[in-house]
């Protein structure tokens, strides 16, 4: 029942750069974030319009979510309801709660208040693919490798999913960082073991 | 009308939309532009905004922002009044 | 693996009640929370109603034994998850293994809009120490640390379906032997920020809602806490006051169609209910009671009775939304609606679903407009369904 399971894919963005499998993809240096996330956009000529609707949040882990995936995930190869998304950060939503809050000053933007709740950058990655699987978005003082491990873990193997997206979406202000997985039960050529070690490796290996 | 179809672009983050591309008459919900319902709230923001003129009943949403004709007509309408 | 996780307490403060006694009897009685604002003070206070508890921050800060200082969210969390636990009565438990599973998705909110609007006026001015509670993750700690919780703390913030994914995710640790107790559920105060966010989105209801009714308007807010108290099977059976309901299926999914609207259909509804009855190995038939999401929504009340037309369809149980007595607590509406499952299971009572005038021309069933005693009640199923398309179902049964 409880077998391994593997990473197949991670995406990582912070500091202007964006890694697909700890390798660099994309970089652009001379901008601010929300810039950063639009040139990220149109340099993989990603047509999602709603893209631009969304808070700096979701824009990131939607991002993140959709480099994961490319060319690393079969779509059709599990059934909506067994692939699932299990995000963390510290911060919450307090990056659009601020912003939304100035135009409460005047007149409250609908469209702002909609991004005051972390979890709204899961329904936008399940938006985007379809996933209909258990979703959770906790908040957590720090990354937390075995946190996540242990979370994830019981979920597969306990079939309630079969894969999943999951890891830290972060961001506040001009400070951020994503670090996404992609978890299933078997190894698609390049895996690495969903572990411990191994989540935490990837979440440094940025830093090197 | 031009600068309405400026303003709505502003409004709904339509960044890859430009006012040429939004005709007058064009269904701005469900088909055309493809809008939803929060786009819907920040259109009764923009006339708040920018012409001051207050949609509080949102039953009439659908008739005034069928086109951006409808909305140019209701704007010019609702302005008359409140001078 | 699979050992059963019990009930041994509850306890909750809404606007009907604040702890569990209070509630009952005014649920039996039909007595609605909501009204004109009174504690609250907001531009909309002559036209929206909302459902507050009925003490001011003084009143509630001595009921809770924090500071007045602290933020409203964490006062609420307090008074709850302490009658829970006392209620649970659990002599040994600074030797057992306990945690603090708690949602809410405004946080201190209440007390930084104030800090804010001092601060906008005179950046000189404002107590920064009323923010440091902001975040949501510090109201959970702030209260697990007055309770003596230290061994697992965390926080779910995934708007209205927050606490009852709380509760579920506790009873996994209770099942996966990692703890012993946990008190889970949620809290949420009203806060400005909430009330002109909903007001923005035009669903709030300027009358007093009415949920599953044809002419429904939208939802009234409403804030408070609820949690109940998980035990693992070994612990139940040490207990003095045996637990006489468990948690038996649960589930969550995700809609996946919009931000903040149901799909028509009600997929993530109907997934959930699906889920948590294949999880208690149930059949729709066996379900003797639906506590609705039910929010007073246009949207809501369609797709969760669409998914519901679909699931049951043809014989359908008793059901009503107790939201027409505490409004939409958001963080956590979960949480109050476990305690008040509970009390179905225990009581053998069904709420009635208040103000309903018109019945829905969609649905072929009808809420339940009286309130029911000496009903049989073994099973009851709880929805609550958030934004971002987040849907958890809760199936608590008697034992």
């Amino acid at each position: 029942m409880n077998g391994e399971k593997y990473i197949t894919s991670a995406c990582i963005i912070s500091n202007q750069v964006v890694y697909k499998n700890e390798k660099p993809v994309f970089k652009n240096k001379d901008t601010g974030v929300a810039d950063f996330l639009v040139s990220a956009y149109h340099h993989f000529e990603i047509k999602y319009p709603k893209f631009y609707k969304m808070d700096n949040l979701s824009k990131l882990g939607w991002l993140a979510a959709e480099l994961l995936l490319k060319d690393s995930f079969q779509p059709g190869k599990y059934k909506a309801e067994d692939v699932g998304i299990v995000l963390a950060n510290a911060n919450s939503s307090l990056d659009t709660d601020i912003k939304y809050y100035e135009t409460a000053k005047d007149i409250a933007s609908p469209a702002l208040f909609v991004y005051t709740l972390p979890n709204i950058v899961i329904g936008e990655i399940a938006i985007r693919h379809h996933f209909k699987g258990e979703n959770a978005f906790f908040i957590l003082e720090a990354f937390d490798a075995g946190f996540i491990e242990q979370y994830v873990s019981n979920l597969l193997n306990n079939n309630i999913l079969q894969s999943c997206i999951c890891g830290w979406v972060e961001l506040l202000d001009d400070t951020y960082k994503t670090v996404l997985f992609l978890v299933e039960k078997q190894d698609t050529g390049n895996a690495r073991l969903f572990t411990k070690e191994n989540i935490n490796k990837i979440y440094q290996s940025e830093n090197g | 009308m031009s600068d309405l179809k400026k303003q709505i672009i502003a409004q709904l983050n339509l960044q890859d939309v430009k006012p040429e591309d939004i005709g007058d008459d064009q269904p701005l919900f469900v088909h055309g532009l493809g809008l939803d319902s929060i786009d819907a709230l920040e259109l009764i923001v923009l006339l708040q905004q920018q012409y001051k003129i207050k949609l509080s009943n949102a039953e009439e949403g659908p008739k005034v922002f069928s086109s951006v004709r409808t909305m140019a007509e209701y704007i010019t309408a609702h302005q008359a009044k409140n001078a | 693996m699979s050992q059963p996780v019990f009930v041994a307490g509850i306890g909750t403060i809404s606007a009907i009640g604040k702890n569990v006694a209070e509630s009952l009897d005014a649920l039996e009685n039909g007595r609605a929370g909501m009204a004109s604002m009174r504690y609250f003070d907001s531009l909309h206070r002559d036209r929206l109603p909302v459902a507050e508890v009925k003490l001011s921050n003084d009143d509630l800060s001595k009921l809770a034994g924090l500071p007045a200082t602290k933020s409203r969210t964490a006062l609420l969390s307090m008074v709850a998850a302490r009658e829970a636990l006392n209620d649970a009565g659990i002599e040994n438990i600074a030797s057992l293994r306990t945690g603090f599973i708690s949602a809410n998705s405004v946080g201190g909110m209440d007390k930084t809009e104030k800090f804010f609007a001092e601060f906008l006026a005179d950046n000189r001015k404002g107590r920064l120490r009323d923010v440091v509670h902001h975040e949501c993750g510090a109201v959970t700690e702030l209260v697990a640390d007055k309770l003596c919780i230290k061994e697992y703390i965390t926080t779910i913030s995934t708007a209205c379906s927050s606490s009852a994914n709380a509760i579920f995710f506790g009873a996994r640790l209770i099942k996966n032997n990692i703890l012993d107790v946990v008190v889970a559920g949620g809290t949420d105060a009203l806060t400005k920020f909430t009330l002109n966010g909903f007001n923005t989105l035009m669903i709030l209801d300027e009358q007093f809602c009415q949920p599953f009714d044809e002419n429904r308007r939208g939802l009234n807010l409403g804030e408070g806490a609820g949690y109940v108290v998980l035990v693992s099977e070994k612990v139940a059976a040490t207990l003095k006051k045996k637990p006489s309901v468990r948690l038996s299926g649960y589930c969550n999914a995700n809609d996946a169609y919009h931000q903040t609207a149901s799909s028509p259909d009600g997929t993530g509804s109907f997934l959930a209910m699906s889920g948590a009855l294949k999880k208690a190995g149930l059949q729709p038939a066996d379900i003797n009671y639906i506590n609705l999401h039910g929010t007073g929504t246009q949207n809501n009340d369609i797709a969760e009775g669409t998914a519901i037309k679909r699931l049951f369809g043809p014989s359908y149980p008793k059901m009503s939304s107790t939201k027409a007595f505490t409004g939409h607590t958001l963080g956590a509406s979960g949480g109050i609606e476990a305690v008040f499952s509970v009390l179905a299971l225990k009581h053998g009572i069904i709420f009635p679903n208040l103000r309903l005038q018109t019945p829905m021309k969609e649905l072929p069933f009808v809420p339940e407009i009286e309130f029911i005693k000496n009903a049989t009640v073994n099973h009851v199923l709880s929805n609550s369904f958030g934004f971002g398309g987040n849907c958890s179902s809760l199936i608590f049964s008697k034992v």
